[in-house]
């Protein structure tokens, strides 16, 4: 089945044009920036020699790095595993009462960005300090990311397939594990990677809560000496980290062909009956729900209402929301932008560079944040210290790590000008160059749209990009959240929560959901 | 205009597509071998052939999407296209060819209405000039001009399509296996249609398509390819009656293939000596023969040759036999009139009426 697949799409390049050599150079930048952290620990590596390197690298402080930022991926991962398909299973498999509500509900913690969320408990109680309070937190912000695709293969899957276990006599658990599990694999380690990659590269939840990891290590380094080697060899550890998690994600991307579901309607589901198990259930699901989005809601509100009775500092409050949206708003056109020529570029032609151009955003979207920070700082103060601290840089910097986002936006709308259309406009008499603006821009820029908000929206919440290279005297919302919370000025900082969860939080869950929406139809 | 176009084409004499020497690969994969291919005025050819075996890569080549390694296209009389990229001979961009081409599906543009579609090709004069409505008359969708492509039915979009690619006067059409998304039903009746369509506009055409019926009944001509080849070129009788191989032969019917002896203009066989024709000039020996089911007759009794009848399969006032010779080293089909069908396992003897034809040999070798 693997063979056919490849055959065909073998058969689909063999009839498109050769990458032509305009597309080389913007090409050969972005791989340039998507290898500057590479480059950065290597760099770096020679610097301080073979010597100094391995002393930086192999020592107590390393291994407990390790250990600490693989206890965290795992024990989070595993939970939002759990949590996520069973809830998935409960809301999509069951007779739970209001499953409609529940659908709605159980993905909602999307909203609330996992620095506001760690903010709010920590505002709450000092007891989610730590390895076990931060496992919790994350897991409470993360599972989302496993509920969204395995309810949605749930939905999907043939109960055709059930009905015949059903028929040999098989009972509802060993249906569930012989029969539903199997083709919940790829939406469940889908989701595995996700979270597990989120967490080898999350930074602000994890520095307010106090859980040394990689990236903190990194980041404290990084502020005890600008340019520390130390720094440098602990990213190479991450890095290779991160770039295993991906090697993990492209195996499976590349298998994944096998499990879609069969067109034509489905039938639906018969639901389980849960009997005196729904009470359990619902108090569950409610108890998740109310860990997850009530209790940060509730905090929020709480030191809204206490500042309310001070002065809120509305002019500060307001250049920040000024700053957030000119920082996102640039990096939204910039990275769609030169998201949309990639798209079309590895879209309509074939050659290795085009592949290259297809496939260099799985790559980049597993290197973290705060080391492509660094190392464009790195870079930066030796090749053109002149860019230092401005928005061009900090652009670039957006650029790199939101242009897988971009792309996957863009893909849909773009695979909506096939080929043949721009083909059939030449053969009427266009030139290229007309065709482009009349023919195959009309026709994506509901899409571009649609990606630049999304682009726009993640943005608004970044930190650790922002907090390395923004230029002097800006201060976005998640600074000031993680400025003032830092500090523990939990009633300074709620405003910038509130505002975050509105501004970013709600359109990022609901552009989430309308995704896998379009998903579901597809 | 366009009438006049066609008659300009032909008074200069020359076909309004000529393809010659024309190779393609991809990397090591040759694509097309050495094509040579002329479309007169107002002729339809259809390039008919399995997926894969080079005719889409034809048409592109012809439209000037993807570039040959070897050989030139003309249109018209001018040179488009000669030799292979970085070479010296000439090569005009698809948008200077001036050629209308309907892609498979369709393709309409979604974001321009059916009038909009038709003009696409035509100048801002040419828009209002009522060329628009014309074509539009032509393909039997007056009136919809302000429709959006997404309210159409798949049968009137690729009307709209073909509207659209004849509304600049072409001198030549290529059609991307235009029925392709189509139901069975929709199919049939828009061949015909489409082929009205083509005469009456009164450009040359080259359609590429697998399905034998679409190609028979659209194309004047039928070419068919394999492997990067064309093995033959002609009408449906051409393939009925001198096919070059059996795959060939197929195309136009049912065909029973019989290895033979040749010598002097017979051939001695498992059923006796047959008269054969060879256009193919195939020397004396051993031959592969081509027979159509209906030569096989019945002969007197102990005239012909004896065989058993294995299966028959009645279809209305004809029976199709499956017949077989003695220890069964030949079977055949035939097909009787079904009052006269004998019953299965009986004895029959039958005889060949008329010639068979003799295959040209190795070309499959040839092939490589």
């Amino acid at each position: 089945m693997a063979a056919t697949g490849l055959g065909h799409s073998h058969r689909r390049r063999r009839g498109l044009p050769a990458t032509p050599s305009w597309l080389i150079l913007p090409l050969a930048v972005a791989v340039a920036l998507a290898a500057l952290p590479l480059a950065y620990v290597a760099w770096q590596a020679a610097s301080v020699g073979w010597a100094g390197a391995t002393d930086l690298l192999i020592r107590p402080f390393t291994a407990e790095l390790l250990a600490s930022t693989l206890e965290l991926a795992v024990a989070v991962t595993a939970g939002s595993v759990v949590i996520g398909t069973a809830a998935a299973w409960l809301v999509e498999r069951s007779d739970l009462p209001g499953r409609a509500l529940w659908r709605v509900l159980v993905p909602l913690p999307l909203a609330m960005p996992a620095l506001v969320s760690a903010f709010a408990w920590l505002s709450l109680t000092a007891r989610v300090e730590g390895m076990a309070g931060s496992i919790f937190v994350l897991i409470l912000a993360e599972y989302p990311l496993v509920y969204l695709p395995v309810a949605a293969a749930l939905r999907g899957m043939d109960p055709a397939l059930e009905d015949v276990a059903r028929s040999v006599g098989h009972g509802p658990w060993r249906i569930f594990g012989k029969t539903v599990l199997p083709q919940l694999v790829p939406a469940l380690s889908g989701g595995i990677l996700l979270v597990t990659l989120h967490m080898l590269v999350e930074f602000g939840p994890l520095a307010l809560l106090r859980v040394e990891t990689f990236t903190t290590a990194i980041y404290e380094a990084y502020e005890l000496s600008y340019d520390g080697a130390a720094a440098a060899m602990l990213s190479a550890v991450l890095i290779a980290l991160c770039l295993a998690v991906m090697a993990a994600e492209l195996l499976l991307r590349g298998r994944r062909r096998f499990s879609r579901a069969a067109s034509g309607a489905i039938a639906p589901h018969v639901p389980a009956r849960l009997g005196v198990a729904m009470f359990p259930a619902l108090a569950g699901l409610a108890g998740l729900i109310g860990l997850a989005l009530g209790l940060p809601i509730a905090m929020l509100v709480y030191w809204l209402l206490l500042a309310r009775r001070a002065s809120l500092p509305v002019d500060r409050i307001l250049s920040s929301v000024g700053d957030s949206v000119e920082l996102a708003g640039i990096g939204a056109i910039v990275t769609t932008a030169a998201g949309l020529f990639l798209v079309l570029a590895a879209f309509r032609r074939r050659g290795r560079a085009a592949v290259l151009a297809e496939r260099l955003p799985f790559v980049v979207h597993a290197l973290p944040g705060l080391v492509v920070a660094l190392s464009l700082v790195y870079f930066c103060l030796r090749a053109a210290p002149f860019l230092y601290q401005t928005t061009a840089l900090l652009m670039v910097a957006y650029a790199i790590l939101f242009l897988p986002l971009a792309q996957t936006a863009l893909r849909p709308a773009v695979e909506q000008v096939p080929p043949a259309m721009e083909e059939v406009a030449l053969a009427l008499g266009r030139a290229p160059w007309r065709v482009m603006l009349t023919v195959t821009l009309p026709n994506i820029l509901p899409g571009l749209g649609a990606a630049a908000l999304l682009v726009f929206m993640q943005l608004m919440k970044e930190l650790t990009a922002t907090l390395v290279l923004a230029p002097t005297g800006i201060r976005t919302l998640s600074m000031e959240l993680w400025a003032q919370s830092s500090q523990m000025k939990y009633g300074t900082a709620a405003p910038y929560a509130a505002l975050l969860v509105l501004v970013s939080g709600v359109p990022a869950y609901w552009a989430t959901v309308q995704l896998q929406k379009r998903r579901d139809r597809a | 205009m366009l009438r006049q176009a066609v008659a300009e084409s032909k008074t200069l004499n020359a076909p309004a597509l000529l393809v010659q020497g024309l190779a393609k690969a991809y990397g090591d994969l040759p694509v097309l071998r050495d094509i040579d291919l002329a479309v007169a005025p107002g002729d339809i050819v259809a390039l008919l052939g399995p997926s894969g075996c080079g005719k889409t890569t034809l048409l592109r080549l012809v439209a000037g999407f993807d570039r040959a390694d070897a050989g030139s296209v003309a249109l018209a009389g001018k040179a488009v296209a000669d030799g292979p990229i970085g070479g010296r001979g000439c090569w005009v961009p698809p948008f200077r060819r001036g050629i209308g081409y309907v892609p498979q599906d369709g393709v309409l543009f979604p974001h321009l209405d059916v009038a909009a579609n038709v003009g696409f090709g035509l100048s801002p004069g040419g828009r209002r000039s009522g060329r628009v409505e014309a074509m539009l008359d032509l393909v039997g969708m007056t009136g919809f001009g302000r429709r959006m492509p997404h309210e159409l039915s798949g049968g009137q979009q690729q009307r709209v399509s073909i509207a659209r690619a004849l509304a600049p006067s072409p001198a030549v059409v290529l059609l991307d296996e235009p029925f392709n998304a189509l139901d069975a039903h929709l199919r049939r009746t828009l061949c015909a249609e489409v082929r009205t369509i083509l005469k009456r506009g009164g450009a040359a055409a080259l359609m590429v398509t697998h399905d034998r019926d679409e190609a028979f009944s659209v194309a004047d001509e039928i070419a068919v390819m394999r492997s990067g080849r064309i093995v033959q070129r002609g009408t449906p009788a051409d393939f009925y009656r001198d096919p070059v191989d059996l795959d060939t032969a197929r195309l136009a019917g049912a065909a029973l293939q019989l290895d033979g002896i040749l010598s002097g203009g017979m051939a001695e066989t498992a059923l006796g000596r047959v008269a054969v024709r060879n256009p193919y000039d195939v020397e004396d020996g051993p031959a592969d023969l081509m027979l159509r089911p209906e030569q096989v007759v019945a002969a007197e009794s102990g005239e012909g040759s004896r065989v058993t009848v294995r299966h028959a399969a009645m279809l209305g006032p004809l029976t199709w036999l499956d017949l077989e010779t003695p220890g069964g080293a030949v079977t055949l089909q035939a097909c009787w009139l079904a009052a006269a069908a004998p019953v299965i396992g009986s004895e029959i003897d039958v005889r060949i009426q008329g010639d068979a034809l003799v295959f040209p040999r190795n070309l499959d070798g040839n092939r490589d």
